[in-house]
């Protein structure tokens, strides 16, 4: 039985913030799940989709990108099944378009949108504050800070997105869906019932046309101030009064703070507003607050949330508090914070002495040679890279060749002796950019794209090109699997796990044949049949696609188990 | 430990830090004693530094600032030296002295320092350093592989931590596959032993 399925109610268990999610989903019963894998979010659509093999009431697909799967679990709360996805925080940007709408026409059963941001960027190519997207949508958002709370207010997001009719954003970083702590679990929903949803028809709801996406605007923001009213209200935001300095913070940097006020001695003179439900702002409760205190530090990483919607709130107020944050320079607006840095935060807006640990002396310790990520031993990229240069040389195009790169391992492609990436925005953006590239020089051009990448986001500008008359080669680097984020199927996979047999396989050699655009497949570890095969295509250097097909080799040795 | 304790274990991705640490998670809920822990996991491929803090009784905070580290346990010896400044100065450091050659060192791209006065060092600038021939004391239990619990029998053998020894036995029964439980009740034993004699 899968460990999540086998904590009885009341039992204590070491979870990760993101099985607590998972836990917290199956308490609720979701029956729908839909996801895109992107760390910090990844575990929670890898059990998922175990569990699902398990459970006959629960429905779970790796869909082929975020917009997709927060469609795929849209519909199933409008067709009354709790449904959640969960993704990055860069994710909610492709799925952004159906979640702004979605606010509009609402849900009927519960629906749960987990995003995971990552402040300090430990494996993301930004670090953008997807609290944002709770303003820009109106949605509600919850924001736990321990495992503890990610489960129960997993639970609760269904209850609350249920009542309002709305999805409900529950926003962690990884020092919240990655950190591992006691979770009390609690009664699990009864899965051995599988029974369908069913949607009624109702198109002055559900098509958002002008003059019912106007009605349900108005509709949302009726929503948001029911909505406003239990955040006021909710148990997941507490004050503390004790004194005239207050410490506002929300997600992790609660942690910090209670941390913090114990070990500088301030237990009993500082004042705490820990919030949770922080979409809509609880505008009275913050009054409360800040007209009991002189002064306000908040503690937030990333953008002035809080900051801002507490200012806000001390200007309606009338009143003098002076809210202390990152424009007064307390804390950074970048990267993630640390307990130290808090501290030092707290104890100069409380104005106390305070000077940092000691730490040990290390002015003897020569400089230490890296460990940068690299290819594993035998990676079937690093055979690609090598191929794909070695016939470049051999044209002598290998310098004047731009290779426009896209996101997954191969990305380390980067590093030298191989030095085959050039540019990089987001998945995708190989085959897009390599498109602007083609227009705006006469520079030999190569992308380079993997299978799960090709498939989340290559498509369209493939047929971009295509239809355009762009001159590039992509190389597809078809794995077998999505080996960046802990190997995720993907559906040009052979090796494939029982359950997904039945399933066609999507062959990405056959399908750009089928676009009419010259093609090959090559195996990257025969080296001269692979450089015969590519050598026509690269020196044509007009559109074409090399497809280059040999399993990852920890997901074959993984399969192979 | 008034108030709470902080561990920061550091290595290279594929030692299997995260079965170290799961296993001083379990000990410490088995003997109810408060745990948060905060793991990297992120990138696939292997050869990276891996670190994780775990934070036992009134602490809350997953992670360890600079100058804060209780105990420091280093799967490998230059990541022990690169974690030091996370340190108090009174620190407990536990590490294996074997090291792993990273990549750019092999490639020619960086020099690996020479070790022993290093090593040595180390000795006068924390109060309690224990250095185990860690993959020599995997291999004699079974396998290399062992090398993190023979670390983690080493902490427990330090007597550092507030949890009991048969807490870390019982916990280490509980996380590793049965098929491999006895290969890990040697390497827990050896490095046990070897903290003690070393005492
Ligand atoms: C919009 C978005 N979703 C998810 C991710 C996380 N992510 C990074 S690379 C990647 C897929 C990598 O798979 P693939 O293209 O097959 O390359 P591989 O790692 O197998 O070489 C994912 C899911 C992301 N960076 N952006
Ligand atoms: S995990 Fe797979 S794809 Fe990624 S570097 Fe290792 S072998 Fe290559």
């Amino acid at each position: 039985m899968h460990p999540l399925l086998s904590a009885k109610e009341g039992e204590r268990r070491l979870l990760l913030g993101n099985e607590a999610i998972v836990r917290g989903a199956l308490e609720a019963g979701v029956r729908v799940g839909a996801a895109y894998p992107g760390t910090p979010s990844s575990e929670i659509g890898n059990h998922l989709f175990t569990l699902s093999r398990e459970l006959p009431g629960l429905y779970f697909e790796f869909s082929i990108n975020e917009k997709v799967a927060m469609e795929v679990a849209a519909a199933a709360a409008a067709a009354g099944l709790r449904s959640l996805t969960c993704m990055k925080h860069v994710g909610l940007n492709v799925a952004a378009d159906p979640f702004l709408t979605l606010a509009y026409v609402g849900v009927k059963a519960g629906m749960v949108v987990v995003t995971a941001d990552d402040p300090s960027c430990h494996s993301s190519q930004n670090e953008q504050d997807n609290r944002y997207y709770a303003r820009l949508s109106g949605v509600p958002m919850l924001e736990p800070a321990t495992p503890e709370e990610a489960r129960a207010m997993t639970l609760y997001a269904f209850e609350l997105s249920e009542r309002l009719e709305l999805p409900v954003l529950l926003r962690t970083t990884t020092r919240v869906s990655h950190a591992r702590s006691v979770v009390t679990c609690g009664k699990l929903a009864d899965y051995f019932r599988s029974e369908k949803g069913r949607f009624e028809k109702d198109p002055g709801r559900w098509i958002p046309v002008p003059a019912v996406a106007r009605k349900r605007h108005r509709v949302l923001l009726e929503r948001m101030r029911e909505a406003e009213e239990l955040a006021n209200r909710s148990p997941w935001n507490r004050m503390e009064k004790r004194g005239p300095v207050g410490i506002a913070a929300s997600g992790v940097s609660v942690n910090y703070v209670l941390d913090a006020v114990r070990e500088l001695g301030l237990s009993d003179r500082v004042s705490l507003l820990l919030l949770g439900f922080t979409h809509p702002f609880p505008r009275r409760l913050a009054a409360e607050f800040l007209s009991g205190v002189e002064r306000c530090l908040v503690v937030e990483e990333l953008e002035p949330y809080l900051e801002e919607a507490l200012k806000v709130v001390a200007a309606e107020e009338g009143l003098s508090t002076r809210i202390l944050g990152k424009a007064e320079g307390y804390l950074p607006r970048y990267h993630e914070f640390h307990p130290g840095l808090v501290k030092e935060a707290l104890a100069r807006a409380a104005e106390i002495e305070y000077s940092p640990p000691e730490t040990p002396d290390t002015s003897w310790i020569p400089e230490l040679p890296p460990r940068p990520p690299t290819l594993c031993p035998g990676c079937p990229h690093r055979e690609t890279y090598r191929v794909v240069k070695e016939v470049l040389r051999e044209l002598g195009e290998e310098e004047n060749t731009v290779y426009p790169t896209d996101i997954g391992c191969y990305t380390l492609g980067l590093l030298p002796p191989l030095k085959m990436a050039d540019y990089l925005l987001c998945m995708g953006s190989s085959a897009g950019s390599a498109c602007g590239f083609s227009v705006a020089t006469d520079q030999r051009i190569v992308a380079f794209i993997g299978d799960s990448t090709f498939f989340h986001a290559g498509i369209p500008p493939l047929i971009n090109a295509l239809y355009q008359g762009h001159r590039f080669t992509l190389v597809v680097l078809d794995n077998d699997t999505t080996a960046m984020t802990g190997h995720q199927p993907v559906p040009s996979q052979e090796l494939r796990p029982e359950p997904l047999k039945e399933k066609p396989v999507i062959s990405i050699a056959k399908f750009c044949e089928g676009l009419g655009i010259p093609t090959v497949e090559i195996n990257p570890y025969k080296k001269k049949e692979a450089a015969e095969a590519i050598r026509p295509l690269l020196s044509s250097g007009k559109l074409g696609v090399i497809v280059s097909k040999a399993p990852c080799v920890l997901y074959r040795a993984k399969f192979k188990g | 430990m008034a108030q709470g304790f902080r561990v920061l274990a550091v290595g290279v991705g594929g030692q299997g830090i995260l079965l170290f640490s799961r296993v001083i998670g379990e000990a410490a809920l088995l003997e109810g004693l408060p745990v948060a822990m905060s793991e990297v996991h992120g990138m696939a491929q292997r050869g990276g530094v891996v670190e994780t803090s775990i934070v036992l009784g009134e602490v809350k905070s997953p992670y360890i600032s600079p100058g804060e580290a209780d105990v420091l346990v280093a799967l490998e010896p230059v990541e022990a030296l690169r974690a030091l400044s996370r340190c108090r100065r009174e620190a407990t450091a536990i590490l294996s002295i074997d090291p792993v050659v990273p990549q750019v060192v092999k490639d020619g791209l960086a020099t690996y320092p020479e070790l022993p006065p290093l090593l040595e060092k180390l000795r006068t600038v924390l109060p309690r350093v224990y250095l185990l021939s860690g993959e020599d004391l995997a291999r004699k239990a079974g396998s290399a592989k062992a090398l993190n619990v023979v670390l983690l029998g080493a902490l427990a053998g330090s007597g550092t931590l507030p949890l009991a020894k048969e807490a870390f036995l019982e916990a280490l029964r509980r996380v590793v596959k049965p098929a491999y439980l006895d290969l890990n009740l040697r390497a827990f034993d050896l490095g046990y032993q070897a903290v003690l004699s070393a005492q």
